[in-house]
Order: structure tokens, then sequence, then C-alpha cells
């Protein structure tokens, strides 16, 4: 049987493009419309893996041996409840739904609880925290931006619909899509190949002129003050958005902060005393302020690139620093590239719960947040908890090793959907069905507009939505803390019975004495 | 269901003409009725020595959403101040002036308030407010949408189109689950867009020949069209700005003009913050007598205050422009802007109203000049414009204010001494029963939302009551205003849809409330055709069939059906 599915949301990268169409032919999606490759790598192929966990598993004498569904949640809950300290880390993508009842769970065992942003925007949620950000939704940029700045990130290849979608390959209302122009380029730049070639058949020797090699940067093009739409890019190499882009700069890496600086000079005309800086030259950024001042409707997206580089959360700080400065002379604003589908959504659903996005700790019974006491990383580092839950999500792939090395000190239970690596280091390890495909729910947007996830196929028997997991650990954790909490109690009770009879014996005793 | 029996205790309901007379309240499966069938099995309350009022209707209070929450996110400065632990009923949270979620509820509840309206909610975030409302346990609740700069309403407005404005619009409530039609700074956002805002009702709108005065009365037009149950409710162009009460009095002329004579065409909302009179901030001044004089000869709007409270608070808005210009005065570190693509804009800045600023302050005494110097209570209701002008569980202080003119002086004393020689409040004497506290913060919200089971204790209406320690025979209100305000933070007993939820200040149940939206039936219904959806497309980054809020997202739907005249 076909069927065709309208406006699926993809699952992917923090664009949640919502406009793909889905053919699903015998619970099986076989074609995919509209979606990027990475979408189609994921959504056709990928989630159809032979690696796919089909049922629980809990490590017994060091080998992982299949096990109900019961026994596998009272067993995590077990770990749960007998940990000191644990860690709820992941979350990012999973629907908020999960995420909702994973807040819960941390607040009810006292634990830590993180999502993937302190490894990638949390510095920019703490720059966010500083200094505040201008930011708008993406329809307002694609229908007003004509200076897009895409700064330490790669959307071409990250988030490949993004230029498509949102900013300067698309129509809005009062910017025109830049996109024959971009055909115009290819078009021309296979013509010059052309020549090349032409050339090299000839065999005279041609030699191109000597390009002067103070600066890593080409000078700005003509085209930099063209009408319409225009693309710019910051980034420590040609990567395929700089290939894509009227004007690419390179920056020396870990040099962003001090271009951001001498950028708020000059846009607030100042003068500089030196010639160039981080790589650039300082009359190539004169002419970039130029531009930006005069634009309409400017955009800048920063990446990772800033966050996980010399400076972090600083480098964002001067990022949002700038945009403010250029909202005095025009309309500007600024916004991350988040990365998994729902990052957005772990940072909005903690902060409405416990008002903190992330690096969250429940020890003391309320919300406390401290990135870098509370963060996965460091607190795995000084080897502050003892149990860790991870869910969708895999640190055994990406966290350094002395953190993971504590990791697997304690028990570890896993909720992902497929044997990554984490689960195959795991003590107690879910099955989970497909975030987006198999199970709906609601993502954020990476400008934090919710769109709802679409169930397309089912998920193969006996495989449990997240949600549900972890939502009869929490009720097992609740139970398994009422038992406690009674047998203290009649433990107390035994206790004072003994001791009663003692006492009155030692008052008999006196009166007897 | 158990049955409830509020026995012996001095009820205050305007909505029935009850001003403190001896009466019990008897509750049945959460409605009001004349007796319990059996006292021996009801709970009964012993209220004797007790003040007895309906729950409280909030009209104004910006409690979920994505700006909120973004003020949130920007403020774990505010929250390590103010943290409460979790116990074995309630949820942990924090504070302080953008409470989390769960707190949010706790507190409301604590303070008698059942029902609680969320008063701006971008169309397109709807289902993130949506998601953040079902989180806010104990009350009930509704959210406006900002429908003042949509591209479809505009040009619609423009064409002269309303009966397809109304439809849209029609269409809009429904898909967002919303309760009510929010402009703000019409026109202003639109500009915002490209940088610019309308300084006036006859500038024009850049793109869209049109007039935030069309806009006005465009959507007064439409919503009367609609038959919403409440007016349009607006916030007016030039908010913040000195002098600006001028603009406030051609806008309700403008809303004047469209007037029919039965019920109220606009509310204008946090008008204490658009009765600023003067050129600039060095000569500010209080534009409040002339509001009020304008008020007290006009029937055709209600309005609510957005009193200042003096605190440490964060301000947010949909009026962007507004926000960038309070970034510009200086001294803030924090602006955060946030533009929603064909609908409306945003701005939060952190902001402490300070007694010893001058402006702040003179800001304080205008709220309570208008509250004082407007004759008639039903048309002006309590509200801080949560949390604008200070936190919500700041309103006992503003009861304070205004049943006790002691109270007032006590505070006025401690203000700048500039505000202190500006100020109309030593002159007038003016000091609020319980009676009239009732009409501001319950009767009238309820009556001008259009809520008729909510705001009395009629038979037939929600049982949500609130009992507090206030014995009005025994107490001069006036005098002793320190223990009444402590009573009003601090409810006997709270009871939300006949259960008991608050006792003692004690919360002893948390029933999650329902969220109230409209599904507005125009006779006609809204033309989907596919001109319209590729419209869509091109307005919106989210496809048609993704943009509708499905009832999902509403833990307790509470549908309510409206027949429109168009």
């Amino acid at each position: 049987m076909t069927k065709v599915f309208n406006s699926v949301v993809c699952t992917i990268c923090g664009c949640l493009c919502d406009d793909l169409e889905v053919t699903v032919e015998n619970n099986e999606i076989v074609k995919m419309k509209n979606g990027c490759a990475v979408c189609e790598a994921k959504m056709v192929h990928g989630y159809k893996s032979e690696e796919r966990i089909l049922k629980p598993h809990v490590r017994k004498d060091g080998k992982l041996v299949p096990v109900t569904m019961d026994e596998a949640i009272h067993k995590a809950a077990q770990i749960l409840t007998d940990a000191k300290y644990p860690l709820l880390f992941g979350w990012t993508s999973s629907a908020s739904e999960t995420q909702h009842v994973g807040v819960e769970l941390a607040e009810e065992l006292g634990s830590a609880l993180d999502n993937c942003c302190s490894v990638c925007h949390g510095p920019s949620v703490m720059a966010t925290q500083e200094i505040g950000i201008p930011t708008a939704t993406l329809g307002q940029i694609r229908h007003r931006a004509d200076l897009i700045v895409y700064w330490a990130c790669n959307p071409w290849s990250s988030h490949p619909r993004h230029v498509e979608r949102y900013t300067a390959f698309t129509d809005g209302r009062f910017e025109k899509s830049e996109f024959k122009d971009y055909v115009q380029k290819l078009k021309a730049k296979s013509g010059q190949k052309k020549v090349a070639a032409a050339i090299r058949r000839t065999r005279v020797r041609y030699q191109p002129p000597p390009r002067p090699q103070t600066a890593l940067v080409e000078a700005p093009p003509q085209t930099l003050a063209k009408d319409g739409r225009r693309m710019v890019v910051f980034d420590v190499m040609k990567t395929m958005t700089a290939e894509v882009a009227d004007y690419f700069v390179q920056v020396e890496p870990n040099r962003d902060y001090e271009i951001f600086g001498a950028l708020r000079c000059l846009v607030n005309d100042q003068e500089l005393d030196v010639d160039t800086v981080g790589g650039v030259p300082v009359d190539y950024l004169k002419e970039i302020a130029d531009v930006m001042v005069n634009a309409e409707f400017g955009a800048i997206f920063f990446g990772l690139g800033l966050t996980q580089s010399v400076g972090r959360f600083r480098n964002v700080e001067l990022a949002i620093a700038l945009t403010r400065d250029l909202n005095r002379k025009t309309k500007f604003v600024v916004s991350p590239m988040r990365g998994h589908f729902n990052v957005t959504g772990a940072n909005t659903v903690f902060a409405w719960q416990t008002g903190y996005p992330f690096a969250l700790d429940f020890s003391q019974g309320y919300p406390q947040y401290n990135p870098g006491e509370f963060t996965a990383i460091d607190l795995l580092r000084r080897g502050d908890n003892d149990a860790t839950l991870v869910i969708s999500a895999d640190p055994g792939a990406h966290f350094p090793k002395g953190a993971m090395q504590n990791m697997v000190k304690h028990p570890l239970i896993t909720i992902n959907p497929d044997w990554n690596a984490i689960s195959r280091l795991g003590d107690v390890v879910f099955p989970t069905q497909w975030c987006g495909i198999e199970q709906g729910g609601t993502a954020y947007r990476m400008d934090s507009v919710a769109i709802t996830l679409k169930k397309v196929v089912e998920a193969p028997k006996g495989v449990p939505s997240d949600e549900e997991i972890v939502k009869r650990i929490l009720e097992e954790v609740k139970v398994i803390k009422a038992n406690k909490a009674e047998k203290e109690d009649t433990g107390k009770q035994v206790l004072q019975e003994t001791a009663a009879p003692k006492k009155r014996g030692s008052k008999t005793l006196k009166k007897e004495l | 269901m158990t049955e409830v029996l509020i026995k012996n205790g001095f009820v205050f309901d305007p909505l029935n003409n009850i001003d403190g007379q001896k009466m019990d309240i008897a509750i049945k499966d959460g409605k009001i009725v004349k007796k319990v069938s059996n006292e021996r099995n009801a709970k009964v309350i012993d209220a004797s020595g007790l003040t007895v009022m309906a729950g409280g209707v909030d009209i104004h209070s910006h409690i979920a959403g994505s700006e909120v929450n973004l003020g949130r996110l920007i403020r774990p400065d505010d929250h390590v101040k103010d943290v409460v632990k979790k116990t074995a009923l309630t949820r942990g949270g924090t504070g302080y002036s953008i409470p989390s979620t769960y707190v949010t509820g706790y507190r409301y509840s604590k303070m008698g308030y059942t029902t609680v309206m969320n008063p701006s909610m971008a169309a397109m975030k709807a289902r993130h407010a949506h998601e953040e409302l079902n989180d806010v346990p104990m009350i009930d609740k509704a959210s406006f949408t900002l429908l003042g700069d949509w591209w479809f309403a505009l040009e619609n407005i423009a064409k002269g189109d309303l009966e397809e404005c109304a439809r849209h619009i029609a269409w809009m409530i429904r898909a967002t689950r919303s309760y009510a039609i929010k402009v703000v700074n019409p026109g202003g956002l639109e500009s915002w867009g490209f940088g610019r805002n309308v300084h006036s009702i006859d500038d024009e709108v850049p793109n869209f020949c049109i007039t935030p005065r069309d806009i006005i009365t465009g959507m007064a037009k439409v919503n009367t069209m609609l038959n919403m149950p409440h007016t349009v409710h607006l916030h007016t162009n030039n908010l913040g700005v000195p002098g600006n009460y001028k603009t406030t009095i051609d806008t309700m002329n403008a809303l004047e003009s469209v007037y029919t004579g039965d019920k109220p065409i606009g509310h204008i909302t946090h008008i204490q913050f658009s009765s600023f009179a003067g050129d600039n901030w060095a000569h500010f001044k209080s534009g409040a007598e002339e509001i009020a004089k304008y008020l007290n000869a006009h029937n055709h709007l209600t309005v609510d205050i957005g009193q200042v409270t003096f605190a440490d608070t964060t301000t947010m808005t949909a009026d962007g422009p507004f926000e960038f210009a309070l970034y510009e005065l200086g001294g803030h570190n924090k602006w955060v802007n946030s533009d929603v693509e064909t609908e409306s804009s945003g701005g939060i800045i952190p902001f402490h109203f300070k007694r010893k600023n001058a402006v702040n302050a003179i800001q304080w005494s205008i709220g309570l000049e208008l509250s004082l110097l407007i004759k008639d209570p039903w048309k002006w209701f309590m509200t801080t414009d949560h949390p604008n002008g200070g936190p919500f569980f700041h309103y006992p202080r503003v009861f304070a204010w205004l049943y006790s003119s002691k109270a007032r002086e006590a505070t006025l004393k401690n203000c700048n001494k500039k505000a202190q020689k500006k100020s109309l409040l030593p002159s007038i004497d003016r000091e609020y029963t319980l009676y009239e506290l009732a009409i501001i913060t319950r009767a009238g919200t309820a009556k001008a939302l259009g809520l008729k089971n909510k705001g009395h204790l009629g038979i037939g209406a929600d049982a949500d009551v609130s009992i507090y320690n206030i014995n009005p025979e025994t107490t001069d209100i006036a005098k002793s205003y320190k223990p009444v305000r402590k009573a009003f933070g601090n409810a006997a007993y709270t009871i939300k849809d006949g259960e008991i939820v608050v006792k003692d200040a004690e919360i002893v149940a948390t029933p999650s409330g329902r969220t109230m939206w409209l599904d507005v039936q125009t006779k006609e219904p809204c033309r989907i055709d596919d001109k319209i959806k590729s419209k869509f497309k091109d307005y919106w980054t989210i496809e048609f069939d993704n943009y509708p809020v499905t009832d999902h997202y509403l833990k307790v739907p509470e549908k309510i059906a409206i027949k429109a005249s168009v």
C-alpha cells in the first residue's frame, strides 16, 4: 500500500524544513521529495539501519543480554535511585514532550541535568545571558535581509537548505532570490575553466601575474556594492558556503574576537592604527563595515567556529554587540546556527520549567544553574556523578576520553534507537522510536518556532517512544522511593520499639534502685 | 464530586450587588449552587470573620510564550535570588520577575486568583505559548493573538474589505486557539521590520498605504463583526514616550468614531505607560488628569493600569521599537529583540524601577492617579502588566495603595523629591472599599472579558472562590493596611472549580486549569483556496498544514463557540 505524506518535518538540523513529501510503501519510506541529501540519508535509508536496537538489554556478567521491558525499567530506576548523584544527559534529538518529562525525572532524583547545548551553542546562550540578543524569525530575514553574513559556519554542508529556504536563494516580499546570479557565476566559472583548458592545449606557457601575499583574503569585489541580496562569509577556510558567497573573508584561526572588535570600531566611526586585524587588511574591513551600515536589513548567522574556539562566549558576545551597534544605523539581527533539530527545544523546555536553559542541578531541591560546574563534560571529568542516563545523544563518539572513562566507571543507561558508540557501552540499553519518523511530537526550530513532527511509519513491534520510557522510569523511581521511605519508617519504628523498653527498663531499674 | 459549603463569610460580589453581607456559598460539581444537598456530607468551611470573593481574574499578565521564556532564559541573575524547593505535592522552580511556569501557577493561586489572561501571543509561536500554559497549574487561562500588524489583516484593511479581514481573523483565532484580538503599536511593528516606527496615529505605515488609525478602527469593527466576548485589546502607539497622552487621546477618539453605543468598543491596556506628559524626559510629567477626565466623560472604553511597583523586573512587550528606544536611553546591559515574520515583533529589557528615580517615581504616581481619578471602577482594572510594571505577586502592595491613603503617603515619602512635588496623590483622598476592589480585580475584568461564569458567585457560576483573612466589621482596612495587605497575598482558602487548592496560603492540591479558546463561526468560512495557500507559502516559512495549533497542545481545552455576524 502506498501512502504519501505532505508537509513532513525533517529531523536533522535546526532548520526543521517542514515541506517534505514522503512516500511510504509497506510501512517503509521509499521516496522523499524536497529534502536535502542529509535528510534523505536519514529519513529514507538511515532509520532502517541494521544496527537498530529492537529489545531492551541489561548487562549481566559483562555481556548485554536481552530482557523484558519491565525488567529494564526496574533496573534503570534502581540504578538511578541508588546513585547519590546521577547525570541525565542528551535530550536534543527527542521531542519536547520527552524533555518535559526529563526535567521532572531530574527533579525527582535530585540529579544533574544537561543537554547537548553545553557542547555546541552553550556559549551562545551564555552570551545571550550577558547582553541579550537582537534576533528575528527566519522568515523575517527571508523577506527583508539584503545582507547575509555567515560567520564561522558552513550551512552549505551542515544546514543544506538554510540558504535556499531562509536567506540568499529565496524570494521574500521585499528582497528577491539571488539564485540566478549564482547560476551565472557557476557558468562563468566553467567558462574560465574552458579558457584555461584551451590555453593548456595550445601548450603556450602561461604565467598568471603574481599575487601579493600580504593577506589571506582576496580584495573585496565590486559586486559587494550591488543591489539585491549579498552574502558574505567569514571563516578560517574556504568552505562550500564560501564558494557560493559574494565575498569570502579568510580569518586567521582564533582571531574572530579581534575582527569583531575592529568592525565595531569601524561601524562606530573610529580609526584603527594597524594595517591588518586577524589576517584581514583594515581597508577591506572598512569596506565591509560600509556595506553593513548601508544595508537595509542585515543578518549575521554564526556557528560553532565562534563558540568552540578561543574566546568562546566572548566571541559571541562581540558578535551580538556588533549587531547592537549596527541597529543604531540600520536594522540588523543575529542568530546562532543551532545544530540538532530540537536543541532549541531543550533550552526552551528547561527554561520554562526551571528558569535555566542547560547545565542544571537539582541536588538542593530547587534548580541551580552553573555552566562549567553542571555541564556534562566538566562534571564527568571531575568524576562527580555516580550514574548516567544518556538519551538521544552519542557522547560515546564525541566526548573527551577523560569524561568517558569516568562515565563508564559507573552504571550507564542509554535510550537510543540504534547501536551507536554509547549504546554499546551501556549497562541498561533501551530501544526507542525514531523521533519525527516513527513518533510525533514537537520540535523548536533554531529561531524557537515550534513545529509539530509527524509520524509516518509504524515502529517495530515492542519498541516504545522515548517519552514512554522516561515516563515509566519516573513512575518506577517514585515507587522505589516510596518503598524506601516506608522501609526507613518501619525501620525507625522497630528501632524505637527496641529502644523504648530499654528506656523503660532503665527507669524501672532506677526505681528499683 | 464533593460538595463544599462556605459558611458565614462576608461576601463581596459586585456583579450580584452583594456588598459584604454575611451569607453562605454552596458549591456542587464545580459550580455555585443554591444549597448543598446534605450539609453533613459537604465539606464545611467556617468563614466567619473572613472576606469571601469570587476567584481573581487577571486581564493582562505575560505568563507564557516565546517572549516570556526568552526573558526567563536571559535572566539567571533574577532567578538565583528567588528559588522554590520541590515538595511532595508541588514542583520546584525559580522566580523572581518571571517565575517558572509552575511557580507562576502556585503564586497566583496563593493570592486567590483563578483566571489569568496571557495577553501577547505571536500567532506563529502559539504552539509554544500553549505548551507553556499547560505547565501553569491551578489557574484557567487564555491568550490574545497579536494581529495588529499581520500582513493579511493590513492588506485587507487597506483594500477596505473588512468582511474578508474578519473571516481571516476568525480563522486565525481558531488556528492559534486564542481568545481575543491584541493590537500592539499598530503599524509600528511593521515599520520596525526595517528599523523604523510610527509616531502618531496618522503616520503612514511603509509599504502598506495605511495608517495606524485605519488599523485601530478596522480592528474594532472586525471585533464587533465577529461578536467577540472581549473588545480589541490595544497597546497604543508612542507608548513610553513623554507627551504620549495626546496620542492616547487621539486613539480613544478614533475608537469613539466606531462606537455603536451598547458596550465598550476597545480596551486600552497598561494605560499608565501611555499617560505621559512633558516634552522630554527632563520635563517628564503626569498626563493622568487629562486621561482620567476623558475616561470619566466617555463610556466606550475600558482600561487597565500597568501599575509600577518599584521592583527589579524584566520589561517585555511585542513593541520592539519601544524596547529599542528604552535600550537607547542607556544603562541597560541586556537588550533582546525578536521579530516575527509577517506578524509582529518583540523586545525584552531587564529594568529596575527605583523610588529615587524621578521618572520611575512619577510613573508610579501616574498609575495611582489614574486609578483614583477614574470615578467608575467598572471602567478600569488593576494590573501591573506583569512583569513590566512589577511582578504579579506585588498586587497586594497595589491594593494597599488603593485602599489606604496612609500606605500611599508612606511610599511617596520615600520617593524622589522632584516626583513628590509633581505628584497629585496628596490632593486625592479617595480610598477604595473592598467592594470596589472586588470590581477592579474580578467582577469588572470578568465582565470586560465576557466571561459569564467567572468573577461572581451567583448560581451557576464556576466555583472559583477566594477567602481572605480580613474581617471588614472589625478592621479599618485603610488604617491597618499592613495585615490586610498580607491577607491579600496569602489567601486563607482558594477554591478552584469546587476543589480546595490553597489552605492558609499553602498549596493543598494542584489541578491543571483549563485553556479557553474561541471557535468563531463565520457565516461563510474563510476561503482557503490554492491562491491563499500559495500566498501563505510566500508569507511564512511554515507550511499551511503545519500552522494551526491542534487540540493536542491544550491539556484541558475549553472551547467557546461564537456566532459571528459576517
